[in-house]
């Protein structure tokens, strides 16, 4: 069956239509390289530099802070790094948290080799870091901060203008992950004393293969990829034209339509949310219930395993993740539903259902209708819901 | 997600032998809920032979799959010809697993040889070839990197 209802956002979405149709001169037309003189390629400098400023003014930060990556794995990279390398004559410690991507989470293990060392927060039951252990965490040799802006997984919003705040008294660089967060929550740098975030394009309408970070100015970063004097030289590489004209766009929309999407999105969320915990027993809430990303919905289903659920979800043509071993590639379920607390069997039991702009309520009813059997067929098959009723009769 | 064939969808989608079996001759459970696979499996034994068998399992749609297939490859089979019925038997049975489900497979053979056992120990007989079986399947796989 083909897939009906999405609801895998963040995983990535569809690029939107407007911002294809903004996009598509840049790949034949406007095809000069940015670094021209001649008519073709000023097209080009002319799109780079609009779309610049529109991130720019998204987050409300000058455009001369705003440099475009391959995505948001590559600007976690180049923050992580790049202020290592940076500031390493100042200190080697580093502050994150245990529910980051991987691209941090795995950039730290790599600087963890390369002689800095680095803390990771734990998290209370609901996500979020305890500001009282971050200051704790605080050693004269730390020169950075890093925790993600809002999770991929559970959708909890960390406290990030308090963060800001603290980072700044005490002199260490900030950097969030808004990988997740933009275009879906309001950011801004200057109030919440952010000093670099990364950006990702295929979260929020643009497509894949773009992204972008903002170092804040005065901010020593070390390049990760050499070769040629593009974006001041922080990032060698002919320029994405048409990526970067699609981020531009999309981040330009997303911002504009937040007042009108993100109600909408956290009606049909809570909605959501409700139907599923009101009509299935056994079943919990992963995640902040109000500081989250307007599109998540986490919940564990007792007794049943994850990849089993998508399957089933899957053939009714809803596409959905989960925090399982299975669906991870390892044998170990999520490491956010583990750091929330969560034990095994439950994180092995998760589902993820991430809403955006297309979604709509009809599409919420088909779900809270389509899944209740299907975790009940699951749980008929499972010896440990048997073992369950067993004991209740 | 791991790309299943059609034989291994069609086992999840549409599993064989589903539910249990009361007073069955024996009962093997194997797994734990920690490392995501439980399994747990009922054989009815009459004169030598497996006239019956059903199961439960809480894991991944290879688990699931698995434990539908090593239960329809032993109906019929003399408890002896039953442990023909290997981890490999089950996974060609179903046109293969993808290499990060191989260890759902040997759930299902420990789970059958658990049942077996179960059934040996109660009716005070030795299958030859048939070993004890291990309580925690997980423990001898969970540490391979995948």
């Amino acid at each position: 069956m083909k897939t009906k209802i999405y609801m895998d956002h963040a995983a990535t979405t569809p690029v939107r239509q407007e911002v294809l149709a903004e996009m598509l001169p840049y790949f034949t037309e406007h095809y000069g390289n940015a670094s021209g003189i001649y008519v073709v390629a000023k097209e080009s400098k002319k799109a780079l530099e609009h779309a610049r400023a529109q991130v720019a003014e998204a987050i409300h930060a000058k455009p001369t802070e705003i440099y475009f990556t391959a995505g948001g794995s590559e600007s976690d990279n180049m923050a992580l790094r790049g202020v290592a390398e940076a500031m390493q004559q100042k200190g080697n410690h580093i502050i994150t948290t245990k529910i980051e991507h991987h691209a941090i989470l795995h950039t730290c293990e790599y600087l963890e080799k390369h002689g800095f060392a680095v803390t990771y927060l734990d998290v209370d039951e609901n996500g979020k870091i305890r500001m009282e252990d971050l200051k704790a965490a605080i050693r004269p040799e730390t020169i950075l901060i890093s925790v993600m802006f809002a999770n991929n997984e559970i959708g909890t919003i960390q406290p990030i203008a308090e963060i800001g705040k603290l980072a700044k008294e005490k002199g260490i660089v900030f950097h969030t992950d808004a990988v997740q967060a933009m275009g879906h929550v309001p950011i801004d740098v200057e109030q919440m004393q952010i000093d670099l975030l990364s950006i990702s394009g295929h979260k929020l309408g643009a497509p894949k293969g773009i992204g972008a970070i903002y170092i804040r100015t005065g901010i020593k970063v070390c390049p990760l990829i050499f070769g040629g004097a593009q974006e001041k030289k922080m990032r060698a590489g002919t320029e994405n034209i048409p990526g970067i004209v699609g981020l531009g766009k999309a981040v330009e929309l997303a911002v504009a339509e937040m007042p009108e999407v993100t109600p909408r999105l956290e009606k049909m969320r809570d909605r959501l949310i409700h139907g599923i915990l009101d009509t299935i027993p056994y079943s919990k809430l992963n995640g902040h219930p109000t500081d989250r990303l307007p599109g998540n919905c986490n919940i564990s289903f007792e007794f049943i395993e994850g990849e089993s659920m998508l399957l089933l979800l899957d053939a009714a043509g809803i596409a959905a993740s989960s925090g399982s071993a299975c669906t991870s590639g390892s044998l170990d379920p999520s490491h956010v539903l583990l750091a929330i607390g969560l034990p095994h069997e439950k994180a092995h039991g998760s589902l993820r259902l991430t809403l955006d702009w297309d979604n709509t309520d009809a599409e919420i009813d088909e779900v809270l209708q389509k899944l209740p059997p299907i975790v009940q067929r699951l749980r008929e098959m499972s010896p440990l819901y048997e073992e369950i009723m067993k004991q209740q009769n | 997600m791991t790309e299943y064939s059609e034989k291994v969808m069609d086992h999840f989608m549409n599993p064989r032998n589903v539910g249990e079996i009361a007073d069955a001759s024996g009962v093997g459970t194997v797994g734990n809920a920690k490392c995501g696979d439980i399994m747990k499996v009922y054989l009815q034994i009459e004169n030598g032979v497996i006239v019956d068998a059903k199961f439960r399992t809480f894991g991944c749609g290879a688990a699931v799959a698995t434990s539908s297939m090593a239960t329809e490859l032993v109906k019929g089979k003399t408890v002896q010809d039953a442990l023909q019925v290997t981890n490999k038997a089950v996974m060609e049975a179903l046109d293969g697993l993808p290499p990060v489900k191989v260890h759902c497979s040997c759930l299902a053979e420990e789970a059958l040889h658990a049942a077996l056992w179960d059934y040996a120990e109660k009716n005070n007989i030795k299958i030859d070839g048939l070993k004890k079986p291990v309580n925690d399947i997980e423990a001898l796989h969970h540490h391979e990197e995948v």
